[in-house]
């Protein structure tokens, strides 16, 4: 089969992708306020009240915003792969989709094509956050920057594959605030992200257990030591299992054969 | 996997009988869960035909596209497109289809060109293919000066034009149109029946329009009635009329639906 089918279908994806982005302002800016709100303001009360000691990837004391930066980075592509979903179950309603699954190349291909133009997208947020964080002094080597991509690329497909799987169990929109109360936020806050896992251990054994084997951990300190130049076997592994175990999940959930379109007649089915 | 590549020139010499139409529906059964919406459905459309799949709201024909656009899979029966068949080519059959959808699904904040440019992608065509045939359906549909407006700017008649011209992109032989007059006025609907008509002559185009409107089925068309799931009747306008003993279509759709579809002797 010809490879450039397969490369004009991905490039069409991610053109209607980023275009969808772009005019959709709010969302941009949404997407970008709402880690900046939790450095600015959280960061800064949090900062007194959360005492750090050194651990790795850190290798000096270091302020509370550095923590927490490349958490607010997770979440910017958790709040992204969970918005991708929202997207699908939205066109899923709206009949669009359909315009997607009816391209002869095979469906678990254009699922793939739909998690990379949202990955990009992701990436491009996270940038755009790691530029404002630098003026707030949060400053990790400049290598890092580089070196935290390929991170940035494995925990954006791992959230977007998530958040595929979950669209497919979503049968309405109207569902979705489900969504976040039940996955982003336990996730989210059961995580690594806004405080170091030793420390919730202090608190709770049990939530530093769930913690530990929370995906979102595992995605934000693959980008934590990547950012400072290391590498995180256990979080690469874990991330990796989980893309492999998500996607696998959505693209079965979206076969032909099975999956919901089979049980339920997909969407809108009127007669 | 074979190449799908819509533009080459020896896509209308696939193997296939000579008989064969250019879709062909046979035995087709779907139930979701215990209700049964498809039940032993057959009927074949040649090259060149225009056929109204005429039916209630409800009658299974939003099932009927979702399988024959493979939405989801056919589990009882076949459907081949051009001699492909759907479960075992889909990717054959899907490059030859064109499908417009009963909801609107252009993305009302891209342009018109970007919309096609979309699909063109989806189905694998180069850039610019794309461009060449997204010029020659728009100047088709008169909306050429449009192509860089939004789609939210369009009004729903110069949509759904759009969304034909979409469709016919990657030059497929069967075009599916799923009550695709629904919200338009009657100048507007005259329009749309009248150009997918002259494609069907020009192109040699298969059409398959489900509707509900009886009077959308015009003299010299293809009739498929559908009710209840089952197939009432299948053939010519004037076939089906004279079959079932009406005048006109509208009378044998009434005496074939009184029936209800247990007398399997009004198919063909």
């Amino acid at each position: 089969m010809n490879a450039s089918l397969y490369w004009r279908c991905l490039r069409a994806v991610i053109v209607r992708e980023g275009l969808r982005f772009v005019h959709q302002r709010e969302r941009f800016f949404a997407a970008l306020v709402r880690p900046l709100v939790w450095l600015a303001i959280f960061a800064v009360g949090f900062r007194a009240v959360l005492g750090l000691s050194i651990i790795p990837p850190y290798e000096t004391y270091i302020l509370y915003e550095d923590y927490v930066t490349p958490g607010l980075v997770g979440m910017i592509q958790l709040f992204n792969g969970m918005q991708s979903s929202l997207s699908m179950v939205y066109d899923r309603e709206m009949g669009s989709m359909k315009t997607l699954l009816v391209s002869p190349l095979p469906r678990w291909y254009l699922l793939v094509c739909k998690l990379l133009a949202g990955v990009l997208v992701s990436i491009a947020q996270a940038y755009v956050f790691f530029a404002i964080a630098w003026f707030w002094e949060v400053q990790p080597p400049v290598a890092g920057y580089l070196a935290v991509l390929p991170a940035l690329v494995l925990s954006g497909l791992m959230l977007g594959a998530l958040g595929l799987l979950l669209s497919s169990f979503i049968r309405q929109l109207e569902n979705f605030a489900g969504v976040m109360n039940f996955v982003i936020f336990p996730m989210f806050f059961a995580s690594s992200a806004l405080y170091p896992v030793w420390r919730i251990r202090e608190g709770s054994p049990t939530l530093a257990w769930i913690a530990e084997i929370n995906p979102f951990t595992q995605a934000v300190e693959l980008i934590r030591f990547a950012l400072y130049l290391q590498f995180n076997g256990t979080a690469f592994l874990a991330v990796s299992a989980c893309l492999v175990l998500f996607l696998g999940g959505a693209i079965l959930a979206y076969d032909p054969g099975r999956g919901f379109w089979a049980r339920r007649g997909g969407p809108a089915e009127q007669g | 996997m074979a190449c799908f590549e819509t533009d080459l020139p020896d896509r209308h010499a696939v193997p296939r009988p000579a008989a064969e139409p250019v879709l062909a529906v046979e035995g087709l059964s779907h139930s979701f869960g215990n209700r049964t919406v498809l039940d032993d459905v057959s009927f074949g459309i040649p090259a060149g035909r225009f056929a109204v799949l005429l039916g209630l709201n409800g009658a299974g024909k939003t099932t009927l596209f979702s399988l024959i656009t493979r939405i989801y899979n056919t589990r009882r029966g076949s459907i081949r497109v051009f001699g492909f068949d759907m479960r075992q080519h889909p990717t054959q059959a899907l490059a030859r289809i064109g499908v417009v959808f009963q909801q609107p699904t252009l993305d009302p904040d891209l342009t018109v060109l970007q919309n096609l440019r979309y699909h063109g992608g989806l189905h694998g065509l180069a850039p610019a293919v794309i461009e060449e045939r997204a010029a020659e359906e728009l100047a088709r549909i008169g909306l050429s000066e449009r192509a860089d407006e939004r789609v939210r700017t369009l009004s729903g008649g110069q949509r759904r034009r759009v969304e034909i011209a979409r469709a016919l992109l990657h030059q497929p032989s069967l075009l599916l149109l799923d009550e695709p007059t629904v919200g338009l006025d009657i100048e507007l609907r005259r329009q749309v029946l009248d150009h997918v008509h002259d494609l069907c002559r020009e192109r040699g185009l298969a059409v398959l329009w489900a509707t509900h409107l009886i009077d959308e089925a015009r003299q010299g068309d293809g009739v498929v009635v559908l009710h209840r799931g089952r197939v009432l009747a299948e053939g010519l306008v004037d076939a089906v009329c004279v079959a079932a003993g009406a005048a006109t279509l509208g009378q044998a759709f009434a005496r074939l639906t009184e029936a209800k579809g247990t007398q399997k002797g009004t198919r063909e």
